[in-house]
């Protein structure tokens, strides 16, 4: 309902009325404005709620979690939830395992892509245009097509329970390769052959060149990558089985499945697990929007 | 099957057409690495899960070759069907609910919204923290004597119904999750659509006497259709692969009520430790999305506007 609303209320009108003045220095905000922010504000804050509800229930004491009267803070405000759902399990050790392993699987796909992508954009070898057509039929393929015979893979290798399968099985999608190359291929070849001429190797001018120009959309797919990573869920759960190899969203679940009744310290883990990718997409906020249109991250 | 809705691609034929034998040389370095992982890890396995899913193979033990069985046995188990019907019901539900909410919150938050940034990166939280942390605290709010609960309690005085316990609620309650985490994505893709569109072309309707439905109707609209599609096949692709959710909200309960194709998958493969059935639901679904996403692309030319 308040959607309707807002697509007949906030199109973009024309700024004839108001922005003809040379200098609109500062265009006065129209009451209609002023009400469609307010209510938008308040469409925000109820979005937020649940993330409200985490942090409100993380610093209660346990026994005003739930019933009547619970408010949203509790008789005391209890930080020690946090280092009580640290210590319960072995959390920071999650952390580490789940930095290391988005760590590592980030270059690794940051590096192979670049490679690829630059070799697919610039340089001339047969069959070129047949391989890149192989490498983007196989965007379409969900990664549960390809869950089981992966598992299978992970045994014969004995990568079971592995850093290894954590990282390498998923670093070679084809999705790196293809946005890089689309943006490499944005890049004006002059720029290169200036280098070229003076006799430059082609890895020289990948590295010198072309890398420093693509810098934000190398940036964009490293932030995505590190985010995939962390919060992957559905493989660590299948090809990890040992507390030790868990990330933090197996962590989660094992709290889930050992203490599920103990919300004020689920909450609590929950907000911690979230940290790393807030933070992340905080940094980065200026390239949010532009990486995503040149990206074409959707769905989800 | 991006391609189309992203920036054309540059012609790929080269001007001249010789072919450098230097470069033959150079792209096998570069290409060396990614092929191999993509071989590796891509290839191999995509052929490997039609293979498996000819074979009675369990996780320990002796596998044996059954034919089309493991196709036969889950088209004719009403389980599946049930998983399948879910499936469906959460995609049909849940991507125009993303898609309409998206563009909404697109739209609204217009230029002349103050601290536009801010409500973007706030809209767009959820979909980068951790799925199962979402679901984590969703579980919570959805609690009997939880605070939508207690909402019900002191507004209606009635408690809620129990959401995730309850037949005719659990499925709703894991759209609604879903939409709350996962439209920001969209939301993102339709305002930078939103703001390539040329404001001439909004005066020139205004000026042709368009209303603002008319506006949208004709100008928005139609400008926006390409992030539109690419929007919907995006999203069509990763709702049918739906798992998290219902994982740790409902574990695909009450009953099968809301458990889905990959949870359905996860269970058979890893908790039942059926490799060859849960190969072939992954081949199901494989097909599904193929299907799905060839009717889309049929069907654009009925709406899709490209500029050139």
């Amino acid at each position: 309902m308040t959607i309707d609303s807002a697509t007949t209320e906030t199109l973009p009108r024309p700024a004839t009325a108001d922005a003809a003045p040379a200098r609109p220095s500062r265009r006065r905000t129209s009451p209609r404005t002023v009400v469609s922010q307010v209510l938008l504000t308040a469409v925000l804050l109820l979005f937020l709620m649940p993330f409200v509800w985490m942090i409100a229930t993380a610093l209660k004491p346990p026994a005003e979690v739930f019933g009547a009267g619970s408010g949203l803070v509790g008789s005391e405000i209890r930080w020690s939830n946090f280092a009580e759902a640290w210590s319960y399990l072995p959390f920071g050790r999650f952390m580490l395992n789940g930095l290391f392993v988005a760590a590592a699987g980030t270059v690794v796909v940051c590096v192979t892509s670049v490679l690829s992508a630059y070799a697919f954009a610039r340089l001339r070898f047969r069959f070129r245009d047949r391989i890149f057509l192989l490498f983007l039929g196989t965007l379409m393929v969900p990664q549960e097509v390809t869950v089981v015979p992966m598992f299978i893979l992970m045994q014969q290798f004995r990568w079971v329970d592995s850093y290894a399968a954590l990282i390498l099985p998923w670093a070679f999608t084809a999705f790196g390769t293809f946005l890089l190359r689309q943006f490499f291929l944005s890049i004006p070849r002059e720029l290169e052959e200036a280098a070229t001429i003076d006799g430059a190797s082609r890895l020289r001018i990948l590295l010198q060149v072309v890398v420093p120009i693509a810098r934000p959309a190398i940036a964009v797919l490293a932030a995505f990558t590190f985010i995939n990573y962390w919060n992957s869920f559905l493989w660590p759960l299948i090809v990890v089985n040992s507390r030790d190899m868990s990330t933090v969203p197996l962590g989660l679940n094992l709290f889930l499945s050992q203490n599920g009744n103990q919300w004020h310290l689920l909450m609590a883990a929950s907000a911690i697990s979230m940290v790393p990718t807030v933070a992340m997409v905080v940094l980065l906020q200026r390239h949010l929007v532009r990486g995503i249109a040149l990206s074409g991250l959707g769905g989800r | 099957m991006t391609v189309s809705a992203a920036p054309p691609a540059a012609p790929v034929a080269e001007p001249g057409g010789g072919v450098h034998r230097r470069d033959g040389r150079a792209a096998l370095g570069f290409l060396a690495p990614s092929t191999s992982g993509f071989l590796l890890f891509t290839l191999i396995p995509l052929v490997g899960s039609l293979l498996i899913s000819f074979f009675a193979w369990p996780v320990l033990g002796r596998r044996r070759f059954v034919g089309v069985d493991n196709f036969a046995e889950l088209l004719t188990d009403p389980v599946f069907h049930r998983v399948m019907l879910n499936t469906l019901v959460f995609v049909v539900v849940y991507v125009p609910l993303n898609i309409v909410v998206s563009l909404g919150l697109a739209l609204w938050i217009s230029p002349r919204i103050r601290g536009r940034g801010l409500y973007r990166l706030l809209f767009f939280i959820p979909t980068v923290t951790p799925m199962i942390a979402n679901a984590l605290v969703w579980r919570l709010l959805y609690q009997p004597g939880g605070p939508i609960d207690q909402g019900f309690q002191a507004l209606l005085g009635v408690p809620s119904p129990n959401f995730l316990g309850d037949n005719r609620w659990a499925m709703a309650a894991v759209i609604l999750m879903s939409v709350w985490q996962g439209f920001g994505y969209n939301m993102l893709v339709f305002s930078a659509g939103l703001d390539a569109i040329p404001q001439s072309l909004h005066e020139a309707a205004s000026i042709d006497g368009a209303g603002p439905l008319r506006r949208f109707w004709s100008v928005t609209l139609p400008m926006l259709s390409p992030s539109m599609f690419f929007a919907m096949i995006m999203t069509l692709i990763t709702s049918f692969q739906v798992f998290v959710q219902p994982y740790a909200l409902t574990a695909g309960g009450p009953g099968v009520a809301t458990e889905t194709m990959v949870l359905h998958l996860y269970k058979e493969g890893f908790q039942q430790f059926d490799l060859g059935t849960a190969a072939t639901i992954g081949w199901f679904l494989f097909m599904i999305i193929m299907l799905v996403t060839a009717l889309q692309f049929l069907g654009q030319k009925r709406w899709v506007h490209y500029d050139d």
